[in-house]
């Protein structure tokens, strides 16, 4: 299940010419970057992540939905490194989680925004960037360009001397998003990235998101946000402790109960649901004159829904279909509603 | 460990601590009084009291530069407690610790830049001290007393002892969320070694060069041991998920 082609050799990191190599080669191939089995964490009686299995492919943007208290955060920690495990299997690229000589090369080739961005407000952004490339190991040219390049994209360059304490709160986010890139790492882990950010700035920070994953980066993303997963994101997996469900939001959204119709009528009446319902459909009231009917096939439920009403002495203005949204979905999985 | 990570996550912290003008006048405060006031008192005791004898001089002057220890044992608190419960405060640890360098290597860049400013400013207040002194008091004694054995052990336990202080201030921090409260019960370790002062000013011994040198030995085997003490609590999992 693991590529084969994807063995780093520390050393070679060092040297960020060939990290740009890695990187192309990486770019033509595709495979399987994050996987994990039974992945399991415990705080004393508490279980935090339960056995949780998925695979995050190369290149893809995938969202990790889930209610506060989920365990999303420790699976990040997790995968990244930061905390150990209780029990389970995980692997980024080829190397595995609990083996300590891996785990540096892990840490090499991911890179991480917490929730928290932890930046060092005394320091300019340059200088903040400038630390962390100094902790990769980049040499002192690469580390200027990288700084620079990153700074520009991000719209900041021309406050890159300021101390990060004078920056906006999207300022500092778009900052930490630019140093958990600079030493430029196959992986991104993303924990609520546009959380607390005006409209404009978590625009940026999601198109800029979107001009990651066109470079071929894999990006683990944490969210509760979900018109956002249900853009950006390739795949979602839904939690709460355990695994729920995991997919793309469109199979998400087909998976919960196929498809449904809203029907607006001239004047909705309780003969006209009871028709509807009678008719073997389940129906939702909307509003004052449209109703929501659950369908397994458009061509047949239609015109069966139309008699339905007509018969009933009701009168369709309109049908449309309607889809269930990511949180739909999420509601359903999660709170059960 | 690995020198370079140390150093660099100490130089970052040395850049910071130069811009907190808290930090540097807590600094370099007791420095500057041990090293220039107190010569200042002698000199000014020296002039109004003519018949200040050699033996009284010589006694203030050892015991003034015990308070180089003192002051090792104080001032690191303030850097050490800024740079532990700072970042934590600052949230700033978890992505340090997300990056290939090992707990080792953060703890002991912690350590040099909590250590790095107070040494220097003590080691320059101690020259100070010594040229001042020895200018003041030549013509009472008749030589030059600096340097000796004496200053020579006091200043060989700066260092010690600001290590000392610096692992303790380790451990505080990973139970403290509040830079002032880290650094007033930091500033705590003094009292065992202010009481070995006081009972060698009332006479119960005296610190010569030889108990000056046991009571450095005590500080490296102190030393010894709470760096294996802050090193198993200064853990990235212990830092994230025990650290209150």
């Amino acid at each position: 299940m693991m590529r084969a082609h994807f063995s780093i050799n520390v050393t070679v990191y060092s040297n960020v010419y060939y990290l740009y190599g890695a990187n192309a080669a990486y770019l033509e191939k595709k495979g399987v970057m994050i996987e994990t089995e039974n992945l399991t964490k415990k705080f004393g009686d508490i279980t935090a992540v339960d056995s949780i299995t998925l695979s995050v492919n190369e290149g893809e943007v995938f969202g990790f939905l889930g209610p506060n208290g989920a365990g999303k955060t420790t699976f990040v920690r997790m995968v990244s490194c930061l905390i150990s495990r209780t029990s389970g299997k995980a692997r980024i690229g080829d190397f595995e989680i609990g083996n300590s000589a891996d785990e540096e090369r892990i840490r090499r080739i991911i890179g991480i925004l917490p929730e928290n961005v932890g930046l060092y407000e005394e320091l300019s952004a340059y200088d903040n960037l400038d630390f962390y490339g100094r902790l990769y190991r980049l040499g002192e040219q690469i580390r200027r360009e990288q700084i620079e390049r990153f700074l520009k994209m991000l719209g900041l360059w021309e406050r890159r001397n300021a101390p990060v304490a004078t920056y906006s709160k999207g300022m500092k986010q778009k900052l930490a998003i630019a140093r958990a890139l600079v030493h430029e790492p196959r992986v991104l882990f993303l924990d609520e990235p546009t959380s607390n950010l005006d409209p404009e700035a978590a625009k940026t920070v999601r198109d800029f998101i979107l001009d990651l994953k066109s470079e071929g980066r894999t990006i683990f993303m944490n969210t509760h946000m979900l018109d956002e997963a249900e853009r950006i994101c390739d795949r979602v997996a839904i939690v709460k402790t355990k695994l729920i469900a995991v997919g793309s939001p469109q199979e998400l959204r087909q998976s919960l109960s196929g498809r449904r119709v809203r029907v607006q009528v001239h004047q909705l009446s309780e003969p006209i649901i009871a028709a509807v319902k009678d008719a073997g459909y389940k129906v939702e009231i909307e509003g004052q004159n449209a109703m929501v009917v659950s369908v397994n096939d458009f061509a047949h439920d239609n015109p069966a829904i139309l008699k339905a009403v007509q018969d009933a002495g009701g009168s369709v203005e309109f049908m449309t279909e309607t889809s269930f949204s990511l949180e739909d979905v999420y509601m359903k999985l999660v709170r059960g509603e | 460990m690995n020198l370079q990570n140390a150093w660099t996550i100490a130089r970052k912290d040395l850049k910071i601590y130069i811009k907190k003008s808290t930090i540097m006048y807590s600094t370099i405060a007791l420095p500057l009084i041990v090293g220039v006031v107190f010569p200042l008192i002698i000199n000014y005791a020296r002039l109004r009291h003519s018949n200040l004898s050699a033996g009284v001089a010589v006694n203030l002057l050892n015991a003034f530069s015990i308070w180089f220890i003192i002051g090792a044992l104080v001032i690191p608190t303030a850097i050490a407690s800024y740079t532990l419960v700072g970042e934590k405060v600052q949230k700033s640890l978890e992505p340090l610790l997300a990056t290939p360098v090992s707990d080792g290597d953060i703890l002991l860049g912690k350590i040099l830049s909590a250590l790095i400013i107070p040494v220097a400013a003590l080691y320059a207040g101690a020259v100070a001290y010594m040229v001042l002194m020895d200018s003041f008091t030549h013509s009472l004694l008749g030589y030059f007393y600096y340097p000796n054995w004496n200053i020579g052990v006091i200043l060989l336990s700066v260092p010690l002892a600001s290590l000392l202080s610096v692992e303790i201030s380790v451990l505080i921090s990973s139970r403290i969320n509040d830079v002032r409260s880290a650094q007033q019960l930091g500033s705590l370790v003094v009292i065992p070694f202010f009481g070995i002062y006081l009972l060698a000013e009332i006479g119960f011994f005296s610190l010569n060069t030889s108990n000056l040198a046991i009571i450095a030995g005590a500080l490296g085997a102190l030393d010894v041991i709470m760096f294996y003490i802050a090193r198993a609590t200064f853990q990235r999992e212990e830092i994230l998920t025990g650290w209150k």
